[in-house]
């Protein structure tokens, strides 16, 4: 199977193909042309409220045996580490900002205020995740290694715990992310270089260290006779941010009309169609502004998988383009209200917690296809058609 | 960027550790910074306090330095400053026209705004007193020794003037200001810094002799005119600054004369903004493998050809694995044809050829 054969696309001529990714490499070549301090004020805004916000929790925390002021300061406190991890953090890492050639604000040298060492989160997210989209065998944020998402995955009796693994994954998101660049299965399989395993290891105990040992000793003993209040309050923050980011993360990729893509379709994928690809495999959420801050703009997850280090500020205005892409071209745009995007997520997981004979699924499924896990070495490397880039730049 | 160190002590230095644990993975710097900006020593940052017109082009910024800085520069050295405009920051080098060590806490760098330099133009015209401005430590080399040479000359040319002005102002104020010659090129009158100051300063001390030049009239200064000018300046030591094609001038005749050991030459680099044509020698890392490379070529399979371990992810522009800084020259991003060549600018190399030659920081 070829990617000109995935059902969505097939209406589509090459010539189509080609038009839309040079009309999203123009939507591209705009956003650049025009970023400015419009965008500096932006972000540099959400960095003080979150810094504030911040703060001001540690501070009510330390009058945490009083329920109001623990009430407060957690609320404060979990809603500034959601901030930090997904408006902020994500996005900086992603070279979002990397354009205003700020030491203070860039992405090869920020780290964010979670379990997962940035260094690893930039090869597991930014390089697989984001170039091998729902590549089954090849993006490991199918299901993070724990939970079957795909009808294509082999169904296994361990499956059928999926709805307590769902509810641990939710509640210690962070976790799972940390382990995620370990890679599991190739540690399993002894296929993990031990060197590189030794450092990684090394990265995370460090950071979990630096983590715990804020969040679960150094404040608590701030508190004085609060310690305990203190900690559990801590201790809500993270969850709460935890439960949240795995929430409008799995909403990006598994509500009903994201599709999963097979290894073969990755074979001579030019640029316009991995730009489809992106589309096709990601889902958006609808809300209000607020929403959209607290889940870094990740409602617009189709437009962050097309440009994902453009600003995210920008996403709702790209979002209106492409949908008009899609529109034109008569591409799939999922999108839906959060409640509905995470609800089809959810019914996702529990269905296939058992295996596919019991259920019946909408869209039907691919044909099954042999697949393992692969190495870095392994994975095929782009070739960045120079060409056409230069072409469509000077068009 | 490296900072300086702020804790003098070991309490201060364990007081900032136990900081750092609450704040992790943020510095106390990023908090204390809410509150003022210059409380910070992530960067060495500092505050324009003033900015005071020398000539039509040309003024003085005074800037009052944030935490982490040390005001112990020798007189002709030069730092780097960090100015936003429109959301970016670009970065320049400037010679501080201060004395070390002045009161107040303040220093100086003397800026002349260039025909097509946005950034010093800004500097000259736009800068608000009270702008946040990014710094970076003073460096060079183009100083004097302490005690100073018995007999010494300088020769400068316009905003050259900037080193030396410092060098003269901090000998003026230890009262080592001998037996000094200074030869200052300028096109007309109102175009020269620091006119009064250096009048005054040469009605002040028998020994420094001041030669004002005007080169719209008395055309530009020949290193064979030098002997009318200064006719001992054999047994002087000398600092020369200036536009490339004088320094150029009196190093050939210097180093003709044998006497290249006794001259001390600043250069102002300045970018060389819109070269046309791509291609060009990439050097990975100082000292390190050399390419020559066309248009075409990215940096990235430059490099994977030179040997050099480049790391890269996607090779298609979107995950910054393969980010480095570019230590100097330009490149152009094959995606939307824009050129880079700030100092010190990240650049991805998967997506962005040589305009010219250019240096990568590996
Ligand atoms: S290798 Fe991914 S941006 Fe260059």
């Amino acid at each position: 199977m070829a990617f000109a054969d995935v059902r969505e696309y097939t209406h589509l001529t090459d010539e189509e193909v080609e038009a839309i990714g040079r009309e999203l490499d123009e939507i591209r070549a705009q956003v650049e042309a025009d970023r400015g301090q419009a965008d500096r004020d932006y972000v540099t805004r959400v960095i003080t409220l979150q810094r504030r916000l911040a703060a001001a929790g540690r501070i009510t925390l330390f009058a945490s045996m009083f329920p109001p002021a623990w009430l407060l300061g957690t609320v404060m406190l979990g809603s500034a580490k959601i901030l930090e991890n997904m408006e902020i953090g994500h996005n900086t890492m992603h070279g979002q900002w990397d354009w205003m050639n700020d030491p203070e604000i860039h992405s090869s040298n920020w780290e964010w205020d979670t379990t997962q060492p940035a260094e690893q989160w930039k090869h597991s997210h930014n390089y697989i995740h984001h170039q091998f989209t729902n590549v089954l065998g090849h993006d490991n944020d199918i299901g993070y290694g724990i939970l079957r998402m795909s009808r294509d995955q082999k169904w296994t009796p361990y499956n059928l715990g999926q709805p307590v693994y769902n509810a641990l994954l939710a509640l210690f998101f962070e976790w799972g992310v940390a382990l995620h660049d370990l890679d599991i299965e190739a540690i399993r399989k002894g296929k993990k270089d031990p060197k590189l395993l030794k450092k990684q290891l090394k990265q995370i105990g460090d950071k979990v260290g630096k983590q715990a040992f804020k969040d679960y000793l150094m404040y608590p003993a701030l508190s004085g006779p609060g310690f305990f209040h203190t900690l559990s309050a801590n201790f809500t923050a993270n969850i709460m941010r935890n439960v949240w980011s795995y929430m409008i993360i799995f909403c990006g990729h598994f509500p009903d009309g994201a599709v999963h893509f097979s290894e073969e379709e990755l074979e001579d994928e030019t640029r316009a169609e991995w730009y489809l690809r992106q589309m096709l495999g990601s889902a958006n959420f609808e809300g209000g502004k607020l929403l959209h801050l607290m889940s870094g703009q990740l409602g617009y997850q189709i437009e962050h998988h097309l440009f994902p280090d453009l600003p995210s500020n920008r996403y709702a205005d790209i979002a209106v383009k492409v949908k008009d892409i899609c529109r034109r071209y008569d591409i799939p745009y999922t999108t839906g209200p959060l409640h509905k995007q995470y609800g089809q997520t959810l019914r996702t997981i529990m269905k296939l917690s058992l295996p596919n004979r019991r259920t019946t699924d909408n869209p039907a499924p691919l044909a099954p296809r042999k697949r393992r896990r692969l190495q870095d070495s392994e994975r095929p490397t782009r070739r960045t058609e120079l060409g056409k880039w230069s072409a469509a730049a000077s068009a | 960027m490296t900072s300086a160190p702020i804790e003098r002590t070991s309490a201060l230095r364990r007081i900032r550790h136990l900081g750092k644990a609450l704040t992790t993975p943020l510095s106390p710097d990023d908090y204390l910074a809410l509150v003022n900006p210059l409380w910070s020593q992530r960067e060495l940052r500092g505050r324009v306090e003033k900015v005071v017109p020398e000539t039509e082009n040309a003024a003085t910024l005074v800037i009052r330095p944030g935490w982490g800085w040390r005001f112990d520069h020798s007189p002709g050295q030069y730092i780097g400053i960090g100015v936003e405009l429109d959301g970016r920051f670009h970065w320049r080098s400037y010679s501080l026209s201060s004395t070390p060590l002045v009161e107040g806490k303040t220093v100086s760098i003397t800026v002349k705004a260039m025909p097509e330099g946005f950034l010093s133009d800004h500097l000259v015209n736009g800068l608000e007193p009270g702008t946040i401005v990014r710094l970076a430590s003073p460096q060079g080399d183009f100083v004097i020794p302490d005690p100073p040479p018995d007999k010494m000359l300088f020769l400068v040319g316009g905003s050259g003037i900037t080193p030396v002005m410092s060098i003269l102002r901090t000998l003026d104020r230890r009262g080592t200001l001998a037996d000094a010659t200074l030869i200052y090129s300028a096109r007309f009158e109102e175009d020269m810094m620091f006119l009064h100051e250096l009048r005054e300063l040469a009605g002040r001390h028998e020994g420094f002799t001041f030669h004002e030049r005007f080169t719209d009239v008395d055309g530009i200064l020949t290193p064979e005119q030098l002997d009318d000018v200064c006719h001992d300046w054999m047994d002087r030591e000398t600092w020369a600054c200036g536009p490339a094609p004088m320094l150029d001038a009196f190093t050939d005749h210097f180093q003709r004369l044998g006497r290249e050991d006794h001259l001390h030459v600043e250069r102002f680099t300045l970018a060389t903004a819109g070269t046309e044509g791509a291609g060009g020698t990439v050097t990975f890392g100082d000292g390190g493998p050399t390419v020559e490379v066309d248009g075409a070529t990215t940096l990235l399979e430059a490099g994977e050809k030179a040997g050099v371990n480049m790391l890269f992810g996607c090779r298609m522009g979107i995950c910054h694995t393969c980010d480095v800084p570019l230590a100097a020259g330009r490149v152009r991003d094959l995606r939307s044809g824009d050129e880079h060549g700030e100092p010190n600018e990240y650049v991805q190399t998967c997506i962005s050829v040589a305009v010219g030659d250019c240096t990568l920081a590996l």
